[in-house]
């Protein structure tokens, strides 16, 4: 059982959580995962680790609520405890000194890439930061990422900051000003990461993603997170979650998040029964 | 991978010959003379009708009744030269246990298994007694029908959980030695259970939030329901192991780690969790599942009760599982079970080849199971939404042996056809899971990512450090498994005697 610290509505729709997690904050690196059960019957669902607190021994994740185990967690409070929480999951990101490096995050995705931004910076990178968000009332954390960042826009589609497009446009902008970007890290939706990377193929700078296929036990023992990468099979959870954005079979990504798409509705469904006659 | 046969040891032989002495078994043995032991025919093992028990799942095996064991228990000839203890992997004292049970005192049979084998009421359900004891017992050589071996330690097992009083032998007084094992499968369930009754303070660390390994994540209730793996778990508990779940070594915490916060020596039973995938065209398609994902799902999410629990798993109409041993059928019979109008095992070689039990085969025939032999797909067919529609296949035949002995399968040209399916369970096998020796780079590991170790002892390359079960062999058994553990106990308690911190 692991006990949660705070739990609190950031912008609508996403959450942040703090678990008590003293092991993990010992080992994470910026780009692992943790897997999160969010009661008994509840589903193991991998959420990024977004930062943590040696101090205190927690670990903090922001979570977009979207199906049955979102709803659940954003139903927790301080105090509450979750029957999993297990990690440091994945390889955590590569960060090295690459040079100027472009940071592209979305949703909760902002969060995800806020620890390699930071790490990145520390490394003694240059680093561009571009977050994309639908309107200003959903965007946050953004003192967090102004503060390890050199450059830092925002992309949204409504008239409050200086993109107004989506996140690959204003990347595609970037490039043209800036030639001499030496990697992109990009974080977010699926369809984020993928038009990020498009738009970075024909420059042939290296995009590195973290790919969110469906998991079920984060360690190598299934192979649900299946995901195709320079034509081979990779998993997600052990040989990832970052992969060169270039070589993922996309197609393939997009049509096994959708497997339980039916199932996904039932449960919710189930659940709001239940819990709001 | 395999370990060599040996001779009867001594120290086994004298155990055996001491109960073989005993004034009570001398009795027993002139009570009723060999001829009419071997009329008694064998006592069948009730089960529940296979139209009922393919729509649940709960157990399919009943378990004897009392009078029954007892009956079974004549048909045992009290052999001077018991071959069966010879095949059983941990050396149960079998004559002394059944010998037991047919003077009714069913309480000193069990605590005779214990001795031996820490895990009794699972070893009666799943090992495969066929290949083990029962086929070297002399009755089979002389009536063709073995004593029903494992059924009797099944009933033994049984008789002392039902009564609710499990026995908990005094422990010794704790030598402050610690020791970590990682993996909670049957190879660290037996070592934590040897070590605490040695006086080492045990912990376990397992990776999923539930022990039990594949006993829990992979055996599926019908087979071995799961308040029995409780019931064996929370013994240990009492012994006054500890349990770390939702810890995975290499990540959390690495060997090195562990061994800095004061563990004295280490046994890694972390099993063969990486499945093996065909490599052919199609196979990330949805509804084609590893065979560890889909009993996954079914048995530690328990998607079976979906939507009351949140894990889903596509109930396929046409299941088809590709394999053919224990984790294929019982693959095949959870599709038959989560509605499947059609279940099928699809496997390459024949019948005679397939290396699963023989009664999983035979309850799987009567539950309605259909046996596609000789047959192996080449490609998977999806429709437009990424789903599993079809699979080509090809035909084979067999040719030469290979180096496990079973005939070679070698396709035949222009044999091609296309089967329907809408599920698909790749069950062909399991390889050592990675994550242990990936982290700990001073492991020496062989071919097939196992982890080496001296077959005597059970050490590994690093000083201290023992490993058992599948993480060794690659996929083989649970008494295999607890087999190398009941050696490493051994080893481990010898080292920790001599080693200073
Ligand atoms: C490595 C990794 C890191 C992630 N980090 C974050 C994060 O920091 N914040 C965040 O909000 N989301 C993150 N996700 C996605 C998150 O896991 C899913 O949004 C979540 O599982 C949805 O669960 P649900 O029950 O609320 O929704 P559901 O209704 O069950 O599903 C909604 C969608 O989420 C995906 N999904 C469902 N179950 C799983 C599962 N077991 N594993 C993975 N995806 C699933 C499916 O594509 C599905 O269509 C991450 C995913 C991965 C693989
Ligand atoms: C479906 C199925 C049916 C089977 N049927 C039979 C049968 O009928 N009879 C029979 O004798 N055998 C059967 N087997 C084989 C048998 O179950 C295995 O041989 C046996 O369980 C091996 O035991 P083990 O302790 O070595 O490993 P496992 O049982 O695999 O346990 C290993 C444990 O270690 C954990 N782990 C792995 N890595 C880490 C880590 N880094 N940190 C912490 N924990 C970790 C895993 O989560 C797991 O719980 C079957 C196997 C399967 C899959
Ligand atoms: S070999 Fe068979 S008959 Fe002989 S002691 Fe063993 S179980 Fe009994
Ligand atoms: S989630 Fe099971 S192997 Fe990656």
């Amino acid at each position: 059982m692991a006990k949660i610290l705070k739990r609190e509505r950031l912008v609508p729709n996403i959450h942040l959580i703090e678990v008590e997690a003293p092991e993990i904050v010992r080992k994470c690196r910026p780009g692992q995962f943790v897997i999160v059960m969010p009661d008994d019957k509840g589903e193991r669902i991998p959420l990024t680790i977004a930062d943590w607190d040696i101090q205190k021994g927690s670990i903090t994740s922001i979570f977009l609520v979207v199906g049955t185990s979102t709803h659940k967690l954003a139903n927790l409070h301080a105090g509450d405890e979750v029957p999993v929480f297990v990690g440091p999951l994945g390889k955590p990101s590569e960060i090295e000194k690459f040079g100027t490096v472009l940071c592209a995050g979305g949703c909760f995705g902002i969060a995800a890439i806020y620890p390699i931004a930071r790490a990145l910076k520390e490394k003694g990178n240059k680093v561009i930061t571009l977050l994309d968000v639908k309107a200003n009332y959903l965007l946050y954390w953004e003192d967090k990422l102004r503060a390890v960042s050199d450059h830092f826009s925002i992309s949204s589609r409504d008239n409050y900051y200086d993109c107004k497009e989506y996140i690959p446009y204003s990347l595609k902008n970037i490039l043209k000003k800036e030639k001499n970007i030496d990697r992109v890290v990009s974080i977010g939706c699926t369809y984020l990461m993928y038009t990020c990377a498009e738009a970075t193929r024909l420059h042939e700078i290296k995009t590195m993603v973290s790919l969110n296929p469906i998991m079920v036990d984060g360690t190598g023992m299934c192979g649900a997170c299946r995901v195709t990468v320079g034509g081979k099979t990779k998993f997600a959870c052990v040989d990832g979650p970052d992969f060169d954005g270039h070589l993922v079979d996309w197609d393939e990504l997009f049509m096994r998040r959708k497997s339980y798409f039916d199932d996904e509705i039932q449960s919710m469904c189930y659940w709001e029964r239940k819990n709001f006659p | 991978m395999a370990e060599n046969k040996k001779e009867m040891p001594p120290e086994l032989k004298e155990r055996l010959r001491a109960g073989f002495n005993l004034d009570w078994r001398k009795e027993l043995r002139k009570s009723l003379p060999v001829k009419e032991r071997m009329k008694i025919k064998r006592q069948k093992m009730p089960e529940r009708s296979p139209e009922v028990r393919n729509q649940d799942f709960f157990e399919v095996n009943k378990g004897l009744e009392a009078r029954a064991a007892v009956e079974e228990a004549k048909r045992c000839l009290d052999c001077a030269n018991p071959q069966c203890v010879m095949g059983c992997p941990v050396g149960i004292d079998i004559p002394t246990f059944v010998k037991m049970v047919e003077i009714g005192d069913f309480e000193k049979s069990i605590r005779k298994i214990k001795e031996t084998n820490a895990l009794p009421a699972i070893c009666g359900r799943v090992c495969p007694q066929e290949t083990q004891c029962e086929v070297v017992c002399n009755l089979k050589k002389a009536t063709g029908t073995p004593v029903a071996i494992g059924n009797l330690e099944r009933f033994v097992a049984d008789y002392e959980r039902d009564k609710g009083e499990m026995f908990i032998p005094s422990l010794p007084s704790s030598t402050g030695k610690k020791v970590a094992i990682i993996g909670s499968g049957p190879a660290g369930l037996t070592v934590a259970g040897d070590l605490a009754l040695k006086g080492h303070q045990c912990t376990i660390y397992e990776a999923l939030h539930v022990p039990g390994g594949v006993l829990w994540y992979g055996i599926p209730e019908f087979r071995l329901p799961k308040n029995i793996l409780e019931a064996e778990v929370d013994y240990l508990g009492k012994l006054g192991v500890e349990l770390k779940t939702n810890f995975v070594v290499g990540l959390t915490a690495t060997l090195d780690d562990l061994r800095e916060e004061g563990y004295d020596a280490f046994f890694v039973g972390t099993g063969a969790g990486l499945p093996n995938f065909m490599r052919i065209p199609g196979e990330n398609l949805i509804g084609v599942y590893s065979a560890n994902e889909y009993l996954t799902r079914v048995n530690l999410m328990r998607a079976f009760a979906f939507p009351e629990y949140d894990t889903p798993v596509y109930l396929g109409k046409k299941a088809v599982v590709l394999g053919g041993g224990n984790v294929a059928m019982d693959s095949v019979r959870t599709a038959k079970r989560l509605g499947a109008v059609e279940s099928t095992i699809v496997y390459r070689r024949s019948r005679v080849e397939m290396p699963a039990r023989i009664e999983e085969v035979h309850h799987a025939e009567e539950e309605g199971i259909v046996f596609h032999f000789l047959t192996t797909p080449i490609r998977f067919i999806g429709d437009d939404k990424g789903c599993v529609k079809a699979m080509e296949c090809i035909q084979m035949e067999l040719g030469e042996p290979d180096a496990s002995g079973r005939r070679r399968p070698i396709p035949i040209e222009g044999s091609e056809f296309i089967m329907e399916t809408d599920l698909v369970v790749v069950a062909i096998g399991n390889s050592p899971n990675p994550l242990i020796p990936q982290t700990t780079p001073q492991l020496k590991v062989g071919k097939w990512g196992n982890i080496e170790v001296n077959w005597d002892t059970m050490e590994t390359s690093m000083k201290g450090v023992y490993a058992g079960g599948d993480i060794i062999r690659g996929g083989a058994t649970v008494i295999l498994a607890m087999g190398d553990a009941r050696i490493a106990a051994n080893e481990i308690d010898k080292y920790l005697q001599n080693h200073k911190k």
